[in-house]
């Protein structure tokens, strides 16, 4: 009658709803597993130097966490090795419990923010053949967001090319903090070889762009304060991007933002329209009223989703953002996870439940 | 309702827990400083496991720089997005109305009294000499 604490019910999944997992974070056991996929050079440099960022901290992330390796507790995997690092666990843990017909991976290795470009590079290459060995050759589920270094376009493009003959790849990944504002033109030919390749930038939350995560005010103080910043951060790619008109160059760029919140959309819409009312003379590059860009190129996954006292009001967010621009997501395995049983607390019509889950994703990635 | 052997009581660690099931239901088991109790095992808010949570204190503050830790061990942290539940009542600490997790009645038992009945033993082979947690429900 007594069941080992280990032990998951895996049972009864069969009858839920397959899902796509728009955030999954795979790492590696260790650094030795890094380094049979770069070259000696750089091997001698990640083993010497290692990383040097726009901050004071090499190894670590700039605020204390809640939790040890930003992980659910229940995420170490029986061997001891770091959350995320077992694919065997990942499966039992997360992809066969949760129904996950698709998960796509977003790495966090930080290549983007080295601030020695060429190791940068290096190190996008290296992680980018990691997830194809590592990950999608063995688990056909699993889907690869292509690293590229923001601040060395020319290399950036290089590997957009390399890499995206294989359509494993669905997303070329960028940070949403990044040296300046991701609408800057010095980033355009990282936009326009994704348009070339068909592929949509995914932007996770994060980056190391060099300055207090508080939009110019100094360093905050607590980890609820820096995660907050992520919200902020995330409108200051749509706004950038809007207004310095990408859309009108590349009117068919696809933007994914991941983990950065979406309750926000409506009211920054309204908000740039009225100012544009006003202002459009000095943007007069913008055809369209800025909200229309946002809905035309801009798609963004639920978690971590906002909890409103009533269920309700979330719909209702999600109706005037646009049903089919919001993509389910659970962030696995870190501490912030969204269970697809319980991350919406109100209920949600079988139509935009499949949307949500499943069909939104399916559509922007091209998954089958 | 009736009473249930789950355990012994020398399989539980002092901070620890034990998952079991009774009557279908997964139960949580944890040892507080030799006290036990007993909650379901899914988290209301988004369904972790809760047997995989961590047993915390309670941290209050009168103001910043100014804070204490008291009932240690006490407060149940979710493993997933740090609800905490009061072990006791079950009553989590931010939203105790409206979010909690059911708590079960358990108690300690020798071996000699469960042999005289009425409890479920089921699988316990149950020895005289030993003590038994026993959860009612």
């Amino acid at each position: 009658m007594n069941i080992a604490i280990r032990e998951q019910k895996a049972e009864a999944q069969a009858t839920r709803l397959a899902v796509v997992d728009c955030d999954i974070h795979p790492t590696m056991r260790s650094l030795a597993e890094l380094l049979p996929y770069l070259p000696e050079r750089w091997r001698k440099h990640t083993t010497t130097y290692s990383n040097h960022m726009r901050q004071a901290l090499a190894e670590t992330l700039a605020y204390p966490r809640m939790t040890p390796d930003v992980a659910r507790r229940d995420a170490w995997p029986p061997n001891g090795a770091p959350p995320g690092s077992d694919l065997d666990f990942m499966r039992e843990q997360h992809l066969d419990l949760n129904g996950v017909e698709y998960g796509v991976l977003i790495p966090l290795r930080n290549a983007g923010a080295q601030r020695n470009l060429d190791y940068g590079a290096a190190l996008a290459r290296a992680v980018n053949d990691w997830q194809v060995e590592h990950w999608l050759d063995k688990e056909p589920r699993l889907r690869a967001s292509l690293l590229v270094t923001p601040e060395d376009p020319a290399a950036a493009v290089k590997e957009i090319e390399r890499c995206s003959a294989d359509r494993r790849f669905v997303q070329v990944l960028l940070p949403p903090r990044m040296d300046e504002p991701a609408g800057r033109r010095r980033y355009w030919p990282i936009y326009e070889a994704a348009v070339r390749a068909n592929l949509p930038i995914g932007m996770h939350v994060g980056g190391v762009g060099g300055h207090p995560c508080t939009a110019g005010s100094g360093a905050a103080s607590y980890y609820i304060e820096e995660h907050h910043s992520l919200v902020p951060a995330m409108q200051a790619v749509v706004v950038s991007m809007v207004l310095e008109g990408v859309f009108e160059h590349f009117p068919t760029l696809k933007m994914a933002l991941v983990e950065g919140s979406f309750a926000w959309v409506p009211a920054l819409s309204w908000r740039l329209d009225t100012q544009w009312r006003r202002m459009k003379d000095e943007v007069p590059h913008l055809a369209k009223k800025p909200s229309e860009y946002v809905r035309e190129h801009f798609w963004f996954t639920t978690q971590p989703i906002e909890e409103p006292p009533q269920p309700q009001q979330l719909f209702d967010v999600m109706s005037w953002i646009g049903w089919d621009r919001i993509m389910f997501s659970t962030d696995y395995p870190h501490w912030d996870f969204d269970d697809p049983r319980y991350v919406f607390k109100g209920k949600l019509d079988e139509r935009h439940r499949r949307m949500i889950f499943r069909e939104n994703a399916k559509a922007l990635y091209g998954l089958e | 309702m009736a009473r249930h052997v789950v355990a012994t009581v020398g399989e539980i660690a002092p901070g620890a827990s034990k998952l079991v099931t009774v009557k279908g239901r997964e139960i949580s088991l944890f040892n507080v400083k030799g006290e036990y109790f007993a909650l379901a095992n899914k988290c209301p808010h988004e369904g972790a496991s809760l047997c995989r949570g961590t047993l915390v204190g309670l941290a209050e503050s009168d103001g910043p720089g100014d804070y204490r830790v008291t009932r240690q061990g006490e407060f149940l942290k979710c493993p997933w997005h740090g609800w905490e539940f009061d072990v006791r009542t079950g009553q989590s600490w931010c939203d105790p109305g409206n979010t909690y997790v059911r708590q079960f009645a358990v108690s300690v038992e020798p071996g000699g009294e469960l042999l005289k009945g009425p409890y479920v033993l089921e699988t316990f082979q149950v020895a005289v000499d030993e003590n038994y947690i026993v959860v009612e429900m």
